[in-house]
């Protein structure tokens, strides 16, 4: 990492930690707010989040491993979750899946070449009358088809 | 996603509301007046837990602290429920007011909405509805002119995990935490967010709240059944040709309800989502209720094609993910019951150990920290004793009649 991006990157999160305050409740939203800009919290950010938050690094750390929303390691500009709980499981899930990983020329839990694209599967995304369902990013996509999935995850920048 | 408004019809939940007339009664009425029409109501949790509401909020009310707070439990992430992503988004009224009646009886200064990562793009619509819901002095100081009556609500993403719907694992998220369960007591109307009185509520209990306020407690006890009054929304989801939100009387029986979202050809119905439990067909007479089967509402219908180990290794491969980690009945425990099942699906088992799970099963019903791991063995015992025939007579598990 550059010096230029590491001084960034450090005047970005204090603008997150002064809008959540300095506090170790504001670590939440704070590491959201990273995770939304840059898809991950790298490991200096981690360690600048632990200095403006007065905590150990070792605890951002935790936190971050433990919810699924949350990386430590880079993914692609956008993050695609397919849902793979029950009812989704039961109408499609497995199809839609395939189709992606033809189109993409990537497997689920990897990041084309390209950098544009990473597939996950989630848990229940709370979408079972609408399934199968999938988020990119934070939007979430409903009924999908093959086709319809492919479709979508091709107008992805 | 589908996003028009569709008119939903209940006597309790979906019933005629307009925004603001339940805040607009608490200038009429006292914090004992609440919840003496909670107690009458006899509403009781419904995440799923089922706790009495007016309990929790009188403890929260008589505990002595400078802080409060109310906190609205949207992290709705139980397998097949959606009521809440359609109160939220639908009804946002019912949840908000309500959360404004819950500041005002148990009094706090300050809501928190915990809401699920999943349900991210919700946010702006809903911070836009908190803004209007200030402008018109429905929220911050001296709401609806009530003097002294100060509350504001501010919503918390979660970042997807399922067990954060743990009442104590969600608090612990609000304060910067991995999401572990606390040990209780002490509990949370006690000693919760920040150390300070808290009461959890869930989305579709706060929305009861609101019209039980504004119509009082024995309308809202009109409805259901003796112990299980009023209403209660029903999640439906799987084999029907309509799913979708229902709000149903309790003491409805599993058959009405089936023929209410048109099912067809139905082998089993799971109640209350991964958690809950499996019923086959000569117990579809069965009611919906705390008497019988108490539940959050998540209702998965599968049909006569469906392979019931596939569904049950769905299920554990959910909670061995879920799982947190920090109990060992509950971590290690779900991890031998998807060997079981897998063992099972390649015909590989011996009855002997299959019965030994099932014992540990109840282990961790009973050992495990929190509702997580007690609830998650559910669907193991009752999908193998309830289909036992099909799964190890009928060539289900292993062979697969192949």
């Amino acid at each position: 990492m550059l010096v230029a991006e590491k001084n960034s990157l450090t005047e970005e999160i204090e603008k997150m930690v002064e809008k959540h305050g300095a506090t170790r409740a504001a670590l939440m939203p704070v590491l959201q707010d990273i995770q939304r800009n840059h898809k991950y919290v790298s490991e200096f950010a981690q360690q600048e989040v632990a200095r403006l938050l007065n905590i150990h690094p070792v605890e951002v750390y935790s936190v971050i491993t433990f919810y699924s929303f949350l990386n430590s390691e880079p993914r692609g500009r956008n993050i695609v979750r397919l849902c793979q709980t029950i009812t989704c499981d039961l109408i499609g899930k497995e199809i839609v899946a395939k189709a992606i990983e033809r189109e993409l020329g990537v497997k689920f839990g990897e990041t084309t070449k390209d950098n544009r694209i990473t597939l996950e599967f989630a848990n229940c995304l709370g979408m079972c009358d609408q399934g199968p369902a999938m988020l990119v990013n934070d939007k979430v996509y409903t009924k999908l088809t093959p086709e319809k999935a492919v479709e979508i995850l091709n107008k992805v920048k | 996603m589908e996003n028009k408004k569709i008119k939903r019809e209940g006597a309790v939940i979906f019933s005629e509301y307009k925004r603001g007339d339940s805040i607009n009664k608490l200038k009429e009425i006292s914090r004992d007046d609440v919840l003496f029409e909670l107690k009458e109501s006899g509403l009781k949790g419904r995440g799923g837990a089922g706790f009495p509401t007016s309990t929790k909020w009188m403890l929260t009310a008589a505990a002595k602290s400078d802080k409060k707070y109310i906190i609205c439990n949207a992290d709705e992430g139980e397998p097949g429920t959606f009521k809440d992503r359609v109160l939220l988004t639908d009804y946002p009224e019912l949840v908000f007011d309500g959360m404004v009646v819950g500041g005002f009886t148990i009094g706090a200064k300050e809501g928190i909405v915990y809401l699920r990562g999943e349900y991210e793009y919700m946010l702006a619509d809903l911070e836009l509805y908190l803004n209007n819901m200030r402008k018109d002095n429905l929220l911050g100081n001296n709401i609806a002119g009530i003097d002294g009556f100060n509350f504001d609500i501010r919503i918390q993403l979660g970042s997807g995990a399922y067990v954060c719907g743990e009442e104590t694992a969600l608090i612990e998220s609000l304060e910067g935490h991995r999401g572990e369960a606390r040990n209780r007591p002490p509990f949370p109307v006690n000693t919760g967010f920040m150390g300070h009185p808290t009461s959890v509520n869930n989305v579709e209990t706060l929305s009861a709240v609101t019209h039980i306020v504004l119509k009082g407690g024995s309308w809202f006890r009109q409805y259901g059944t003796n112990k299980s009054t009023g209403s209660k929304l029903f999640s439906v989801s799987g084999d029907c040709e309509k799913p979708g939100v229902y709000e149903l009387p309790w003491g409805t029986t599993i058959s009405e309800l089936l023929e209410k979202v048109e099912a067809k050809d139905t082998k089993a119905v799971q109640v209350g989502g991964a958690s809950g439990i499996c019923l086959n067909k000569e117990q579809f007479s069965r009611t919906l209720g705390y008497e019988d089967i108490a539940t959050g509402g998540s209702i998965i219908v599968f049909n006569k094609d469906r392979d019931m180990i596939h569904v049950l290794k769905n299920f554990m491969e959910f909670f061995v993910e879920e799982s947190c980690g920090q109990c060992t009945p509950c971590r290690i425990g779900n991890t031998k019951l998807l060997e079981g099942v897998e063992m099972i699906e390649k015909g590989e088992f011996t009855f002997r150990y299959i019965n030994e799970l099932k014992e540990l099963g109840k282990t961790m019903q009973v050992a495990s920290k929190c509702g997580l791991g007690q609830s998650s063995p559910n669907s193991f015992i009752s999908i193998l004793n309830n289909f036992s025939e099909e799964i190890f007579n009928q060539g289900n598990g292993g062979t697969n009649g192949k």
